[in-house]
């Protein structure tokens, strides 16, 4: 049976389970790096409490799922594993839906906007393919959990350009002064594009400073000693 | 040397794919699986789930009925409102609606059910109705998935407080319109940046009420009218 399997390259190392953890987080951070999920990005984040609500079920569906396919991999012939893979995602998102309707209620009616919108995230299906699919359970979990939380983090970034400047509050906590005339556009679906924008600019220039910064480290960093030559030692 | 064209040599095949056979098995099987998961947590989580919706109704038809003492369920079966509740194949798909009683056993009205499609999915809104008046009692909603922060002020009271007291049909006006609230009093605001969500919340009761006030007028009480005493003169039906 022809499966989706890791290519083994030879003399490269594996990345350790931190790795696998932190790489979601910042270095390849889903909203700001590889921006997927944009969709969510731009419709929910008009509140912190909503970009919380919503990264968090999708580190839940986003855990579970890789999870799986890690799990079964090697049972996937490679020609239906799209089929298969979103299979898998929208029961994730069913059994969310349902278990939190069931033990939670109350977080339920508050998240029911939210967890439909998970399945069409294109951030799962990303992570099935390029991560879960061809590496081992452990790290898939450890993926999904990094990735889930670096999701979280990009929407709480925007969601908290937007309601500062929207509603001048922050978690629902007045943070402006009472003169302070919201910026009404930010809880619309412009407003979104707007705050992502400048939110991306941020993250660009913060790269850039880092890696200037880098540079010039490398540059002033005293020039290793020359070790003399054997000949002139022997002489 | 390369094989002359027309020889019957055949080119070699590197890969043949699998099988369909086990591409179906495959598909088949994470389908049932995953059906089976679905299916068996929804059965198990449902007693409770229903239980909480339960609970939401019965708030809501306090609340929009203003504290009734009791509230009688009513079914619509062949085309007049009983008491009787129909047997437990039909409950599901009967139409019912609820009337509150204060204290005294006087009837305070309507709680009726409304589903409307909404910007995202159905609304599903309880509201109070006093059939004779044609006026709103009250509206509550009780699920809906109207985009958070936006559209689910529908739920707020800045939204929902407008209702007591409106006659019905309900009429939507924009917020430069806003001197007609006190004059028409079947007007209802418009939320700015949520116009299919407050739209669909107005063609939502409209369309309830008119549906429901034919059986509502035909409606008398069948043994408890003796019982209860009749309403004062221009009072709630």
């Amino acid at each position: 049976m022809r499966c989706h399997a890791m290519p083994d390259i030879p003399g490269r190392r594996k990345p350790t389970a931190g790795e696998d953890f932190v790489r979601g987080l910042w270095k390849e951070n889903p909203t700001f790096v590889q921006m997927l999920g944009m969709c969510p990005t731009m419709a929910i984040t008009n509140t912190v409490v909503n970009a919380i609500a919503m990264g968090l079920a999708t580190l839940v569906v986003l855990l579970g799922s890789n999870v799986f396919v890690s799990m079964f991999r090697k049972r996937i012939p490679n020609e239906v594993r799209i089929s298969t893979y979103i299979l898998i995602i929208a029961t994730f998102v069913q059994i969310v839906d349902i278990g939190t309707e069931a033990m939670v209620p109350e977080t339920h009616r508050a998240l029911g906007a939210f967890i439909p919108l998970i399945v069409a995230n294109c951030l799962l299906l990303g992570r099935q393919e390029a991560f879960s699919s061809l590496n081992t359970v452990w790290r898939s979990a450890l993926d999904g959990v990094g990735m889930g939380l670096g999701f979280t983090l990009g929407l709480v970034t925007v969601g908290t350009v937007r309601e500062i400047l929207g509603n001048g509050t922050w978690l629902g906590l007045r943070v402006m002064p009472a003169a302070f005339e919201p910026w009404a556009i930010m809880n619309m679906p412009p407003g979104g594009f707007f705050a992502f924008g400048l939110v991306l600019l941020g993250f660009a220039w913060f790269k850039d400073r880092q890696k200037r910064q880098s540079a010039m480290r490398e540059a002033l960093a005293p020039l290793p000693v020359a070790r003399p030559a054997l000949q002139e030692v022997g002489a | 040397m390369t094989a002359a064209i027309g020889t019957s040599r055949a080119l070699p095949v590197q890969d043949e794919g699998v099988p369909s056979w086990k591409l179906l098995l495959t598909l088949t099987l994470a389908g049932a699986i995953a059906g089976l998961a679905v299916v068996l947590l929804y059965q198990w989580t449902l007693p409770g789930i229903e239980a909480y919706k339960a609970g939401v109704l019965r708030v809501a038809i306090e609340e929009v009925l203003h504290a009734p003492q009791r509230a009688d369920t009513l079914w619509l079966r062949n085309g007049t409102l009983t008491a009787t509740r129909p047997s437990e194949a039909d409950v599901r798909r009967t139409e019912r609606v609820y009337r509150g009683y204060d204290g005294a056993g006087r009837p305070m009205g309507f709680a009726i059910r409304v589903v409307e499609p909404g910007f995202s999915e159905a609304i599903h809104l309880l509201i109070g109705y006093d059939a004779a008046t044609r006026t709103l009692l009250g509206m509550k909603v009780l699920e809906s998935k109207e985009t958070p922060g936006i559209a689910d002020k529908i739920e707020k009271p800045v939204f929902t407080s407008q209702f007591a007291g409106r006659l019905a049909p309900l009429a939507g006006i924009k917020a430069s319109e806003r001197e007609r609230l006190g004059r028409d009093r079947n007007a209802v605001l418009m939320l700015t940046g949520a116009t299919i969500s407050s739209r669909a919340v107005l063609k939502g009761i409209n369309r309830a009420i008119e549906h429901w006030q034919p059986y509502l007028d035909a409606y008398r009480p069948p043994t408890a009218a003796a019982a209860i005493p009749a309403p004062p003169a221009g009072g709630r039906n």
